[in-house]
This record gives structure tokens, C-alpha cells and sequence, in this order.
């Protein structure tokens, strides 16, 4: 298995805070890797880095081997790496399948035609992406009166829509029911799987991500604190500290209590 | 060297009035987002009734206080609007509360009339401060000093108040985060109610206060309005100490600039602004504003489609009627009727970019103006035919919207509306001064219509087509790919770029499409008129756009032309009695009562409670 | 924010009312189109329609014009020129005016100009200044009545180049006015006293001026004299830094249009003393026609009239001369009776030129004092217009070719 991304030494300094300091991992290709850590510990700082919507300090950030280390996100993605944001940020005056059509005029180049009926074109495909996720009755309704469960659903559909070959998911299940949760992360490890994708993802819900991640790395100030199989991180002692000290590894499946996605 | 300390005192002088006025609105921009237009109005109404109390109030006393009472009125006068206008419509769409302010400066523009009459008044001077004393030989006038000396003292009463208080913690708190304070178990209303008042009492001193430096006429609310717009922009908005150091600063280099560049008294102010804007983009001292970080208030808007066959039926027959105008009316409803499709054009241009691209441009008739201009210079100096002309003034203005858009863009928000101001503004100076090539407030006359369009009728029809046809493309691009890309990137411009919209590229090009078409409106607008002058390009053309796209409906996608139609034709017909500025005023802000999501928006929301009809499309 | 459905048909309604204009009546009157600031300039608007008012009353009193009444319909175009024209259309389609008359902004006036003469419709420019409406804009439908800038300038010059001062000092608001009245000043006085030095020019905004810094800059230069076109809230605070900061003191100044009682009277007992300027001295009229008009002004208004008001009376005895002198209201006959018009008016006999469409309406020249804590003029002399105005040649060469 040879790897897709390769970060190294990625350092984020806030006013001389240290957010993120000397952070080097890979994900291999197919791989589900999680990224956790408790609150603070620097797992969205990192994914913006990852993506251009925070230029590193120092580091390097290599996908496919090639350096794109500070290139902004629109570039980023049109190398084949697709996000999903913790909170979301989908087009409210747009319907469901607008959004994801928007997606594919911007993957097929389309953004400056000024003739065409946007809401006609890719229309098949975006349906296709929706079945993906479950939710083709919901195509024609307006963004702004979705549930937020469905939303989250839906920002996967986005992030599929220009056929990723890496897909950076922060927090894919935050703010959802613990049930649906379930659903949605076998969902990804699913789509992860048929379309031979690689995926990066932090999330809460330890349950969740021992139930589907092929590994885990876990970040605590910014650091490496550990990195290894499920098994292996399961009985880590220092990750046990860092999380018996926050208590929340093994927390009641809401995952409210944690309260990072309190404001989302 | 004596000269240029005395110079330094005058421009200091100078700072105070401008300084209080600026921070009134600086303050009641901070806390409630209102975009005051209505400010200068304040400072007028200070001036007035600080005239009138010092006719009643004899002696030292009397004038100090004449100058606090007034200040206190004039806040009390805020109360009301605050009251009575301005909260009814919090809840509306970002900056609608504008128009409202709006209405309230013709509302206070005629009753100023009625109760002080039209001429000028002298300011009484103050007593005990009537001479000058000599500086290093140079006379400088007492009051001068005087005022140099209060001004400080009013920034630190300012600062104890904010800093110092509870009341004031609130405040501030609120100029952070609005819903924080509501959720603190504040009433919000009241303590907006109380800032107003604030903001309104310092316009109210800064209009007294300079009562001996000059007088009350009944066009400083509009004089003084671009000034303090610009100080509270150099200075950041919200912050107090930046609005105290751009008003000594804009003072200052204009006391400098009139001595050893007399010609630079027009456009000096605009330059400092559009120079620091590009150095520090958030002013002075002010904060960096976030993208949303205030939240879009009010509804989602609805998602778009093309309009149905019904309305396009509709529109067709609204069209064929138009066509029938000539034959049916007088020909005076045929030069109205090109009024009202030019102004059409020009608010359906500025709400492209406005209500699909959410750029609130402040700047929006410097395209128009290029337009028109750039069509006449040609026939007035190359006698360029009528038909060339016609299509380079778009050119134009598309060339200048490019170089507007390419500076303003890198800021957002109120921000990028105020640069947008200040360079409409740099335009419009330009204009203005330079008299050999523009004609400047003269402006240029004679351009008229080739042979074939001479007649009312055929330039009607002319008008007709490119004009309508101008709106329909607009509106079909609302509809494109494009037009999707621009409200993606106004929706969520974090998820635009991270689906590979280069969102300030898509805003880039849309701001110099809407500004090619606001040309196509001005040389409409200049070959059915025969001339052209300054005031086209001026602050108030543009305000008169994004009036009409408020109060139309920011929200819809016909807002901006059913805004600019109902406008003008109730102007027209409004303009023909003598207290239309009241009538008009009154009018608007019952609208904005009415129907805060503005006419066509207010309207759909009815259609959608009645039970004969879901319209979908407007 | 609900709205009631009754609220909004009454709205509806209101709307629909408003979009129809009742049409106007036709009565047999001779109408006459009057487009001004009226809110925008109301300071000098009313007057000027009051002396409008006085004088349409006295016509139609002495049985009109032709027969006919004569009936103004006064427009505000809210000082925007693109809606004068507006207006200016309306009134000429639709409301059957036979001529259009007013402004005041020099801009509107060279815009209804422009519109009169691509309409083939007349225009008395009654009180814009600028030169060029009847010179380098001037057109064939187009007269004007006011002393221009260029005339009233060069009155103020003729005095300047009788006394010693070498050096001149020029304040002006920075726009086209502002810049024909220093351009007309400056021609004029060097013409007649060549060595003469301008040694600073002032170009305060209009109504932004920052007086304080434009004495000082003028102090600076130490002028001999100091030529002044500021005027309104710009000439209050000018004279006020000026009186403080002892910039008159010792300095021959001259005042465009200062003494005119709109502009003099607001400054009270602080008008300047001892300044050369234009104005309208009303109160000083011992007798003739000037006096007659001044009685019959303050008998009806109870208040003093100001320039506007006899510009205004005049432009209506203009007009009725006019229509007289043509005998119809057709415009080629109106053109004609107008041209070499000459109409009888308070300050005399006045001509409107064939070669220009100028009328040689002058102005009073004279020096500033104070009286009973107002400014008015002493002095003064009635200036004849026809003696500033440039030779035939000159004019000539000024006119486009028709």
C-alpha cells in the first residue's frame, strides 16, 4: 500500500502559540485513518492546513507526491481531495441537488458559462450522488430547511461530486443522533471502500471510530501523541491519560459533553 | 514655522465637530449595524435648535448650555426614529435598515424647512470667546482653542463611559457579539434605543458646537454626510479612538492641502481614505470583520428557478402593453417610460451584484456616470456616431469596474462598500475638477440621438429594447452556471473555494458585468436626456439605486427593477406638490414598515398566506 | 411583520392611483412652463417665485397677455438636471405650455438649453450665470436674462483696476461658476491694469469650505486684495475666520454677487464693511420704478425682497413683452419677438440682444456697511449691462455657427 498524503513536520503558530507543532503522518491509499485527540489538541487547525484554508507555519504537505504545501483550497481540490467541514457551509438558497450540481459545474470547468440553465445540468449525476446518500427524495427541497443530520449527509454527497481520490472529513458526525451517526460513518467506510478512496477523518465518537477506522493517530497540544491500529491505540496508555484526564474516551454515545461542536 | 503650528491648531479645531459627529456614527454602527444615513440629518437639527436655544439663552451659560440641551434633543429626536422606524426592522435583511435612515432625511429636510425656514442662519459666536490670541505671532481664534481643548475631554468621557460602566461593557459587548448580550438577559431593544440616543446627542453637539465657526443651512446634513462616513472608515469602523485620530488627520493634511494645493479641496479626503484602506483594509484601529461573522439576519432566501410559462406569458404581455404606449398615451408616459426602464437597468445592474453577490457596493453610479460620460466625450470631442458611442461607454465602465473591483474586493462587507464610496467618489472629483476635458459641474450638453432615434417614440422603443433586454440578460444569468458560482460564493465562500470556485474571481467578473450594464443604462440615460453633468456620478445616484433595490426586495430576483419602477413613477407624481420631501420620506418608511422584506419580497410572503396563490417565481 | 389583506389592496390601490396623473385640464390661458430648485435652493427660490407671483397678478390685471391670462406652472426637479429635462418634456408635451423659464444651477439651465433647442422650444434662462449659455452653448432657442457671471465680474474688475493694489488674492468655490467668475475677474482686470499679480487662487468645495485654513493660505500670500466668489454658508464661516483672524484688515476686497440681500442679510451684523460688491440695495430707493416694485413687493409679502424676487418679476414682464411682441405663441414667432426685444422693468429699459440672446439686465456695484446690525450697500451705482458685455466680434467668435 503506498501512500496518498504525506505530511511532515507540519507546525502552526498562532500570535507564537504553538497549535500544531512537528505533526508527520501518511494515509495509505484505501486507508480510513481517524485523527483524534481531545479538545484543543489541534485537529481542525490541521485539516485546514491540509487543505489550504490555513497556510502552515513550517512543514510539508505532499499528495501523490506532489508538494502542495500552502496552495489554496480551490487548487487543492481540483487535485482529487474532497472535504467536509465541521461546521457546514453548505448554499442555503440553493435546493439539495442544486448543491451538489454546483459542484460538478465548478468540476467540469463550467463556472463561467453564461448560457446554460444551471439547474438542468449534471442534474442525473447529482441525483446519483444523493441515492448515494440516501437522500434522492429530498433533491428539490431548499437547503436552508434541512435537518442537520441531513445536511451533513448531504456535504458528503458534495465532497464525492468531482470523484475524490482522498477525502478529508472534520467531524463528519457532529451535531447528529447516535444512531444515525452509525449509519453514516458505515456509509463513508462503505463508499470509502467501493470507490477505492482514501479517507481522513476526526470524530468525537470513539464508537465510532473504533468501530471503522483502519487506524488512528491521536494528537493531544498540537503533538503526536500516538499512532497505530485500533487495538494498539485501545490500550495506549498515554492516549488513556490524555483522555481519562478529559474523560471523554469512552463517553456516553451523545457526544455532547465535549462541547466543541456546541456552537455549530 | 509659527505659520505652520497656527495651521496645526486650525486643522485640530477643525477635528472637533467632525469628530463628534463621526463617532455618533461610528458607535451606533458598532452596536447595531445601522448604516446611519440619516446622521448628517442629526448634525443639521443640532445646529438648528442650538441656533434657536442660544436666542433664548443669554450669556456663556446660556450658550454651553444651549449647545448640551441641543445635544440632548437631537438624541432624544433619535429615540424616536429609533422607536418609531428603525425597530420595527431589525429583523430585516442586512443594511434594508438603510433605506429608512433614508426616509428620515427627507422627512427632516422638509420639516427643517417649515420650522427655520429657507435662508441660512449665522451661528451666534461664543461669548467670552470672540477674539484671538497670538501664537508665536499668528492669530488663532479662542474658540478655536477652546474647542481643541474639548474634544479630548469628550473622547475620554466617551472612553470612561464604554470602558468604565456597566452599561458601557454592554455596549461593547454588543458591538462583539450581539446574541451574547441577549442571551446575558439584556434587553437588547433598549439598550440599541440607548445607543442611538448616544449617537445621535454627539451629531446633535457636533452640530451646535460649530455653530461659531459657521452656521445652519438646510444642506449640511448632505455636506457633512461623506465626511464623516470617511473618518469612521479611516478610523475603523466601531472604534472611537480611530474615528478621533482620522478626524484630526483628514483636518489636519486638508489645512495643509488648501495652502499649498488649493485645487486638492475636492478629492484630498478620498485619496487618505483609499490610500490607508489599501495599507490597513479595516482602518485605523478597526477589527478585522469576519465573513458572516454577524450572520445573515432574517429569512434564507428562497431557491431560484427560471420563471415559469405563466409569467413568462405575463411578462410578455407587461411588455407588449409598453410597446402600445406610444399609441395609446401622451408622449410625455413615452419619456417616462424611458426614465423608468434606464433606471431600471441601472438598479437591476446594481442588484446583480448586491442581492446574487452579496457586494453591497455604496458606488454603484460611477459606472452609470462612466457611461454616460464616456459616450459624450466621444461625441463631443472625436464626434464619435451615436451607435459607436453607445457601445464603448459599457466599455468604459466595465474598464473602470474592473480597476474598482480589483481594489475593493480584497475587503467585504461594510468595508467594501465604503471603499467602493470612496473611489465613486475619486471619480466623481475627477470629473468635477477637471473642468477643460469634462466640463466639470457644467457638464457636457448636446448629445443627442442619431437621426434615425431622434423622435421621443423610436428612442423609446430603442430604450425598450436594449433595456429590457439588458434586465432579461441579467436575469437569465441569475439563472447560469455563473449566476450559480456568484450566490455559492455569497452563501459560503469557505465551501466555494473548497469545490474549486474562485469565489473573488466570480465577484471580479460579476462587479464588472454589473458595471458594463449600469453603463449601458448611463449612455441610455445621457442620448435621451442630451446632456450629462457631475451630479450623475454623485453619492446620492448611487444611494437612489440601492434605495430602489431595497426597498424592492434584495431578496428576489425582480426586486431591483419593481424597486426602481415604483420609485420613479411615484417621484414623478409626488414631486408635483410642495411637501413631497415629507410626503416622500413618510411614504418610504411605511414601506419599510410594511414590507421589510421589500415590496416584491413582502409580497410573495402575502401570496404565499392567501389561499389563491404560491407564486413561485419573482 | 404580518400585513392585513385589506392593508395591502388599500396600498394597491394607492399605487395605482398614483402611476395615473390626472391629465390637465385645458383652460384658455397662456401657460408658462417654471422648472426650479424649489426645495433644494429654497433660499432663493422663493423669492424669486413670489416676484413671479407679484408680477403675474399686475399682467394679468391689466388683461393679460394677448388676450389671455398668463399662467405659470411651477416644477420641482429637486436640483437633478436628467429630471429638469424630464420635466421640461412634460411640460412642453402635455401641459401646453407655450416657453419654458427658471433655474438657478447654471447646469440645469445649459441642460434645458440643450433640450430646448434639439426640441425647437423656447427657453428664457432667467437666473443662471454661467457665460456659456448664450455664448459657446448658446443656441437659437435659448435667451437669458440675468446679468452673466462674465458681466458681473468685469464690473467688479473695472472698480479693482481703479485703485493701487497690485497683488490680488482669489477665493471660489472649486466649481465651473466658481471658475468662470476668477477666469472672467482675472481677464478682465488685467486687461485694464496689465501689472496686476494674482498671487494665490483659493479653491474651496462648495459649502465644505474650511475656512480657517483658507485664511491662513491667503494671509500667506499677503495679497493686496482679495476677490471673492464664495457665497452662502461658505461666505458666513470666510467672513467670520476673516473678521477674526484680521485678514480684511488693511485689504481692498471685492464680492461677487455678496451684496445680494440673500446672501448679505444671514451674516447680520457681521457682514464685512468696506467690501466692493454686487448686490441689490432695496432699501435704498428713493424713487422711479425700482422703488414702485420694492412697495408693491413688501405691501404684499410683508417682507423685504431679495434679487431673485426681481429677477423673477422680470422674467414675467420679459415674457409678456415677448408674447406681445410676437403676437402669437408659436416658437419661430416668440424667437423673433424676443430677439431685439426691449422691456420696460424696475431698473430700466433692458434689451435682449439679437446677437447673443443676452439681455442687458446690469447690476448694482457698491461698497458694504453696516446699518442697524445688517450689511447693505452704500454707494452704489446702477451698472447697465450693455456696457460689459465683450464687442460683436468677440461674441461672435464665442457663439457656435447656427
Amino acid at each position: 500500500m503506498t501512500s496518498i498524503l504525506q505530511v511532515t513536520g507540519l507546525t502552526k503558530h498562532f500570535d507564537g502559540l504553538a497549535a500544531v507543532s512537528d505533526v508527520s503522518f501518511e494515509v495509505k491509499r484505501g486507508e480510513l485513518l481517524a485523527l483524534i485527540g481531545p479538545n484543543g489538541a489541534g485537529k481542525t487547525t490541521c485539516f485546514n492546513m491540509l487543505m489550504g484554508q490555513l497556510k502552515p507555519t513550517a512543514g510539508k504537505v505532499e499528495f501523490n507526491g506532489r508538494d502542495i504545501t500552502g496552495l489554496p483550497p480551490r487548487k487543492v481540490w481540483r487535485l482529487g481531495i474532497g472535504r467536509t467541514f465541521q461546521i457546514t457551509g453548505t448554499y442555503p438558497s440553493m435546493t439539495v441537488v442544486e448543491n451538489i450540481q454546483m459542484a460538478l459545474l465548478s468540476h467540469h470547468r463550467r463556472l463561467f458559462d453564461f448560457k446554460s440553465y444551471a439547474h438542468l445540468e449534471y442534474k442525473k449525476e447529482a441525483i446519483n450522488l444523493l441515492e448515494l446518500v440516501g437522500m434522492p427524495e429530498q433533491a428539490e427541497r431548499a437547503c436552508a430547511i434541512l435537518a442537520y443530520g441531513d445536511l451533513k449527509r448531504l456535504e458528503l454527497a458534495i465532497a464525492l461530486a468531482h470523484e475524490p481520490s482522498l477525502l478529508l472529513m472534520d467531524e463528519p458526525t457532529a451535531g447528529m443522533a447516535p444512531r444515525e451517526r452509525i449509519a453514516l460513518m458505515q456509509l463513508t467506510a462503505d463508499i470509502v471502500e467501493q470507490r477505492n478512496i482514501s479517507a481522513l477523518f476526526t470524530e468525537h465518537d470513539m464508537d465510532v471510530v473504533f468501530a471503522h477506522a483502519h487506524r488512528i493517530i491521536v494528537l493531544n497540544r498540537g503533538e503526536v501523541i500516538a499512532s497505530g491500529s485500533v487495538e494498539q491505540i485501545r490500550n495506549d496508555a498515554q492516549v488513556r491519560e490524555v483522555y481519562l484526564g478529559g474523560g471523554t474516551l469512552y463517553q456516553s454515545a451523545d457526544g455532547s459533553a465535549d462541547g466543541e461542536h456546541s456552537h455549530a | 514655522m509659527g505659520l505652520i503650528f497656527a495651521q496645526l491648531l486650525t486643522g485640530l479645531a477643525n477635528a472637533a465637530a467632525l469628530f463628534l459627529v463621526a463617532s455618533g456614527l461610528s458607535l451606533i454602527f458598532g452596536v447595531t449595524r445601522i448604516v446611519n444615513f440619516s446622521h448628517g440629518s442629526f448634525y443639521m437639527l443640532g445646529a438648528f435648535i442650538g441656533y434657536s436655544l442660544m436666542q433664548v439663552l443669554p450669556g456663556a451659560i446660556g450658550f454651553w448650555s444651549s449647545v448640551l440641551l441641543a445635544g440632548v434633543a437631537v438624541g432624544i429626536i433619535g429615540v424616536i426614529v429609533e422607536i418609531l422606524v428603525l425597530r420595527p426592522v431589525y429583523k430585516a435583511p442586512e443594511l434594508f435598515q438603510l433605506v429608512a435612515t433614508f426616509g428620515v432625511i427627507l422627512v427632516i429636510q422638509d420639516l427643517a424647512l417649515l420650522i427655520w425656514g429657507a435662508e441660512d442662519v449665522l451661528g451666534p459666536r461664543a461669548p467670552g470667546l470672540k477674539g484671538i490670541v497670538r501664537i508665536m505671532g499668528e492669530p488663532v481664534p479662542k474658540f478655536d482653542l477652546a474647542l481643541i481643548a474639548i474634544t479630548p475631554f469628550v473622547l475620554f468621557a466617551l472612553w470612561y463611559l464604554l470602558t468604565k460602566t456597566r452599561v458601557g461593557i454592554l455596549v461593547r459587548a454588543a458591538t462583539q457579539d450581539r446574541e451574547m448580550v441577549g442571551a446575558l438577559g439584556v434587553n437588547q431593544a433598549w439598550l440599541f434605543t440607548g445607543v442611538f440616543f448616544l449617537g445621535a446627542a454627539l451629531a446633535g453637539l457636533g452640530g451646535a458646537i460649530q455653530l461659531p465657526k459657521g452656521g445652519a443651512d438646510l444642506l449640511m446634513d448632505f455636506t457633512i454626510l461623506a465626511s464623516i462616513f470617511v473618518v469612521v472608515v479611516i478610523g475603523g469602523m466601531g472604534s472611537l479612538p480611530g474615528a478621533y485620530i482620522a478626524a484630526v488627520l483628514i483636518s489636519v493634511l486638508n489645512v495643509f492641502g488648501v495652502s499649498y494645493l488649493p485645487q486638492s479641496t475636492l478629492v484630498l479626503m478620498f485619496v487618505v481614505m483609499a490610500v490607508v484602506l489599501t495599507i490597513r483594509p479595516y482602518g485605523l484601529l478597526g477589527r478585522e470583520e469576519k465573513a458572516g461573522e454577524h450572520g445573515q439576519v432574517g429569512e434564507p432566501e428562497l431557491p431560484i428557478k427560471p420563471a415559469s410559462l405563466t409569467i413568462r406569458l405575463l411578462v410578455l404581455a407587461l411588455i407588449a402593453l409598453l410597446a402600445c404606449l406610444p399609441f395609446v398615451a401622451p408622449s410625455f408616459f413615452t419619456i417616462l417610460a424611458t426614465d423608468v426602464i434606464v433606471f431600471c437597468l441601472f438598479a437591476a445592474s446594481l442588484h446583480f451584484i448586491l442581492g446574487l453577490g452579496g457586494l453591497v457596493s455604496f458606488g454603484h453610479a460611477a459606472f452609470f456616470g462612466t457611461g454616460a460620460y464616456v459616450a459624450a466625450l466621444l461625441v463631443t470631442y472625436v464626434g464619435t456616431p451615436m451607435e459607436l458611442a453607445f457601445l464603448l461607454a459599457p466599455v468604459g465602465a466595465f474598464l473602470l469596474a474592473i480597476i474598482i473591483g480589483w481594489l475593493c474586493l480584497r475587503l467585504s462587507g461594510v468595508y467594501f462598500a465604503m471603499l467602493t464610496l470612496a473611489l465613486a467618489q475619486l471619480v466623481w472629483s475627477l470629473v468635477f475638477q477637471w473642468d477643460d476635458f469634462t466640463g466639470g459641474d457644467d457638464g457636457l450638453v448636446d448629445i443627442w440621438p442619431s437621426a434615425w432615434l431622434r423622435d421621443t417614440t423610436s428612442y423609446f422603443y430603442f430604450t425598450m429594447v436594449i433595456g429590457i433586454g439588458g434586465i432579461l440578460f441579467l436575469r437569465h444569468l441569475a439563472h447560469s452556471p455563473f449566476g450559480y458560482a456568484l450566490r455559492a460564493s455569497r452563501d459560503s465562500a469557505r465551501q466555494a473555494e473548497a469545490t474549486g470556485i474562485h469565489t473573488k474571481r466570480i465577484q471580479w467578473v460579476s462587479f464588472a458585468i454589473a458595471g458594463a450594464l449600469a453603463g449601458v443604462a448611463g449612455a441610455l440615460f445621457v442620448f435621451s436626456k442630451g446632456s450629462v453633468f457631475p451630479v450623475e456620478l454623485e453619492i446620492a445616484k448611487s444611494f437612489d439605486g440601492l434605495i430602489v433595490v431595497f426597498l424592492g426586495g434584495v431578496k428576489t430576483l425582480s426586486g431591483g427593477v419593481v424597486g426602481a419602477a415604483a420609485l420613479t413613477l411615484v417621484q414623478d407624481y409626488i414631486t408635483r406638490f410642495e411637501y413631497w420631501r415629507l410626503a416622500l420620506g413618510l411614504l418610504i418608511i411605511l414601506v419599510v414598515i410594511i414590507a421589510p422584506n421589500g415590496i416584491v419580497g413582502s409580497l410573495r410572503k402575502l401570496a404565499h398566506w392567501l389561499p389563491f396563490g404560491r407564486s413561485k417565481s419573482t | 411583520m404580518k400585513l392585513d389583506r385589506r392593508t395591502f389592496f388599500a396600498s394597491l390601490a394607492l399605487v395605482g392611483s398614483l402611476a395615473l396623473p390626472a391629465f390637465a385640464t385645458a383652460a384658455d390661458t397662456i401657460k408658462i412652463g417654471e422648472i426650479n430648485h424649489y426645495k433644494r435652493m429654497a433660499a432663493f427660490a422663493e423669492p424669486y417665485k413670489k416676484g413671479i407671483e407679484l408680477a403675474l397678478d399686475e399682467v394679468n390685471g391689466a388683461g393679460g397677455v394677448l388676450g389671455k391670462p398668463l399662467e405659470f406652472i411651477f416644477r420641482d426637479d429637486q436640483g437633478k438636471p436628467g429630471e429638469a429635462v424630464k420635466i421640461a418634456e412634460e411640460l412642453m408635451t402635455r401641459e401646453g405650455t407655450v416657453m419654458i423659464t427658471g433655474t438657478i444651477l447654471s447646469n440645469i439651465g445649459l441642460a434645458i438649453s440643450s433640450l430646448a433647442a434639439e426640441k425647437k422650444f423656447l427657453y428664457l434662462a432667467s437666473e443662471p450665470l454661467a457665460d456659456s449659455i448664450v455664448w459657446e452653448k448658446g443656441n437659437k432657442y435659448t435667451f437669458r436674462l440675468r446679468a452673466s457671471t462674465h458681466m458681473q465680474a468685469s464690473m467688479l474688475a473695472e472698480a479693482a483696476s481703479k485703485t493701487d493694489a497690485k497683488t490680488f488674492a482669489t477665493i471660489a468655490p472649486n466649481y465651473a461658476y466658481g471658475k468662470d467668475a476668477v477666469a472672467a475677474f482675472k481677464k478682465a482686470l488685467t486687461a485694464l491694469k496689465p501689472d496686476a499679480e494674482f498671487v494665490t487662487e483659493q479653491w474651496p468645495a462648495l459649502f465644505k469650505i474650511d475656512a480657517g485654513a483658507e485664511v491662513q493660505a491667503i494671509e500667506r500670500a499677503k495679497p493686496d486684495a482679495i476677490y471673492n466668489v464664495t457665497f452662502g454658508g461658505d461666505l458666513a464661516k470666510f467672513v467670520r475666520e476673516g473678521t477674526t483672524r484680521g485678514l480684511f484688515d488693511g485689504r481692498d476686497v471685492y464680492g461677487l454677487l455678496t451684496g445680494e440681500p440673500e446672501y448679505i442679510d444671514p451674516l447680520k451684523d457681521e457682514a464685512p464693511e468696506g467690501w466692493t460688491v454686487t448686490g441689490y440695495p432695496w432699501y435704498d430707493f428713493e424713487e422711479g420704478d425700482n422703488k414702485t416694485f420694492v412697495d408693491a413687493y413688501m405691501a404684499r409679502y410683508d417682507e423685504r425682497p431679495g434679487i431673485g424676487s426681481l429677477v423673477g418679476y422680470m422674467t414675467v414682464q420679459s415674457i409678456a413683452a415677448g408674447i406681445t411682441a410676437a403676437g402669437s405663441t408659436d416658437t419661430d414667432a416668440l424667437i423673433a419677438g424676443f430677439e431685439g426685444l426691449d422691456v420696460d422693468t424696475p431698473v430700466g429699459k433692458i434689451h435682449f440682444r439679437e446677437i447673443d440672446h443676452q439681455a442687458t439686465m446690469g447690476a448694482f456695484v457698491g461698497t458694504t456697511a453696516l446699518k442697524d446690525g445688517a450689511g447693505i450697500m452704500v454707494d452704489w451705482s446702477y451698472k447697465d449691462g450693455a456696457d460689459y458685455l465683450p464687442s460683436d466680434e468677440e461674441v461672435a467668435k464665442l457663439r457656435p455657427a447656427e
